[in-house]
């Protein structure tokens, strides 16, 4: 494999993703993503010149809502599966705002 | 002698809209719910749901671009900026990065005597977090998602400002550009306005910029005022130590008036942003872009520059009315109604903005109709209610937005134009106030005052100051 994921690079992307791996898992995951990267190099080799960026994968655009109300209180559902409610609210760790 | 520094800031400005509905799904925006009503699958991140693009944030975002003088991205589209925090259900923001709905913009400034133009980067669309409140009970956070997806616009400035008070002047200018073309009613204090400032200072003459720091938590005009003067002085004593500024976000402290770090190196600032697969690109045309210019109301400037000519308004009074919308919707109606603009704006100019003080209210909060505050001109005027009266009727107006004729009829307000009962009362009263009448002959014109007081307390305030004046001169030849 030509690209090489390093400890640091690893480390730093568990941290970002909130994931705490096993030395193995970490191993697993080097391997994942410097083949990934390798597919990458692998796109790269085409010719792009002249060729306009796709910013979506369908051909539409322009798909909307009118600014009406249509949702009532959704309280209820939203907070069905919380593991902790108070006061109609998700009750997590303390957290600064 | 000590070095000269000299303060660069960037302003990143979030601005709620004054849509019905969130960004992305049909829940309501109003304020003031019970924690979580306003809330469906979309704005919770549920997974398998489908966030759609509310119009009407997209032409709010083009009338605020347009007014900047931006230009309008053809083809625009949204990103995901992913971060983990209670208050963001999605564990990313929808947000846009590489195709903001506008860019390139400018607005002008003006402090003092001086103008200058201030340039727009970018804004663009995102969706606001939900609100955390902390429990003292149980020391834990409460999350209420009811402002999750409530659609903001963030308008980045280039680093062109050198002082707090052109801070200030930019975002009165952004107010009343936004407050005009009704996208938002840009609140600091309830948070549809919102201000992020990127500061450093270098030494004066340089051109290279120095290291910035990024300040949140700026809920006025004045807190803001306070922190680049505390973030200024803290970076030049660092540097005057020998010492680094290190780039970083802090969170301003109003009541300190002191700033902290917020992030340590742990939550590195990396947002790995990435195009929204959800949401399809939008994609503006000419038409569309001239629809909406057609709808741009009169701006400030302008409508600053018409009540100078058409209304023969000073420039200091001219200024005041058109600093808000509503007091110059309220301005331009009621004296459509009675046609005496002078004294429209006499009352606005200076009773409704010592009741707005005396309230701590808003312009924008003013209950009264313009028809009643013409009905008064318009007692007044003809001499049906004396000024002292006219002042009482019109704190009810404001207070409670009584109707004048009727409040007046109801409180037997009308000033006394019998000349009988006028004659019989001061005759009474110059009887009662011999010392005073004395005084008068003698040459002491302020014992008339004393007199034309008493009288005016025995009619109950109802009686022309003016006529009675003339009277009493008349009885005491």
């Amino acid at each position: 494999m030509a690209n090489k994921i390093s400890d640091e690079t690893i480390e730093y992307v568990g941290i970002l993703a909130k994931l705490e791996l096993s030395e193995q898992e970490k191993e697993e995951a080097k391997t994942d993503m410097e083949k990934m990267l390798d597919y990458i190099d692998t796109l790269n080799e085409l010719d792009t010149e002249g060729i306009e960026p796709m910013s979506h994968v369908f051909p539409v655009s322009n798909v909307f809502r009118e600014d009406v109300v249509t949702n009532g209180d959704g309280s209820e559902d939203t907070l069905a599966n919380a593991p902790l409610k108070k006061d109609n609210s998700f009750k997590v760790p303390k957290t600064i705002g | 002698m000590a070095k000269q520094y000299e303060t660069v800031i960037g302003l990143e400005v979030h601005v709620e809209l004054a849509t019905k509905t969130k960004i992305f799904c049909s829940c309501s925006t109003e304020f003031g719910g019970a924690p979580n009503t306003h809330t469906c699958p979309v704005c919770t991140g549920m997974p398998g749901s489908l966030p759609v693009l509310n119009k009407q944030v997209v032409e709010y975002a083009m009338a605020i671009g347009l007014a900047t003088n931006c230009e309008i991205t053809r083809v625009c589209k949204f990103d995901r900026k992913n971060y983990f925090y209670p208050d963001n259900p999605q564990n990313y923001q929808i947000s846009q990065l590489y195709l903001p709905i506008a860019r390139n913009g400018y607005v002008e400034i003006q402090t003092g005597e001086v103008k200058k133009k201030i340039r727009i980067h970018e804004m663009h669309m995102e969706e606001d977090a939900g609100k955390l409140i902390h429990d003292e009970w149980d020391d834990t956070s409460l999350v209420d998602y009811n402002r999750s997806g409530v659609p903001l616009v963030e308008i980045v400035s280039e680093p062109d400002m050198r002082s707090a008070d052109e801070v200030i002047a930019y975002l009165e200018k952004l107010r009343t550009i936004i407050q005009y073309l009704g996208a938002s009613d840009c609140k600091l204090q309830e948070g549809s306005m919102r201000a992020d400032v990127n500061l450093s200072v270098r030494e004066a003459g340089t051109t290279e910029f120095g290291t910035r720091t990024e300040m949140k938590n700026l809920n006025s005009f004045k807190a803001i005022a306070r922190a680049i003067e505390g973030e200024r002085a803290r970076q030049i004593e660092l540097l005057s130590e020998g010492k680094k500024v290190i780039q970083e976000t802090r969170r301003w402290d109003d009541n300190k008036e002191s700033s902290y770090a917020m992030r340590s190196k742990e939550d590195a600032q990396d947002y790995r942003y990435f195009p929204e697969p959800d949401l399809v690109p939008v994609i503006i045309g000419d038409e569309w872009i001239q629809k909406i210019k057609k709808l741009q109301p009169e701006m400030r400037d302008e409508k600053l520059e018409r009540y100078k000519k058409e209304f023969d308004i000073p420039q200091y009074d001219a200024e005041i009315l058109t600093a808000s919308k509503a007091m110059a919707d309220l301005f331009e109606a009621a004296s459509a109604i009675c046609r005496n603009p002078k004294k429209v704006s006499n009352w606005l100019m200076v009773e409704t903005m010592r009741l707005l003080k005396e309230h701590d209210m808003e312009p924008e909060e003013i209950i009264f109709t313009p028809e009643h505050l013409a009905q008064l001109v318009q007692l007044t005027e003809n001499g049906i209610i004396n000024s002292s009266v006219a002042k009482e009727v019109f704190e009810k107006i404001f207070t409670e937005n009584a109707d004048p004729a009727e409040y007046v009829e109801k409180h037997g307000l009308k000033t006394v134009n019998d000349e009988g009962e006028l004659l019989k009362v001061l005759q009474k009263v110059i009887a009662g106030n011999p010392q005073a009448v004395v005084d008068y002959k003698g040459g002491k014109e302020k014992a008339l005052g004393a007199l034309v007081g008493q009288t005016m307390k025995a009619m109950k305030g109802k009686a022309d100051p003016g006529m009675v004046n003339k009277k009493l001169r008349e009885l005491l030849k």
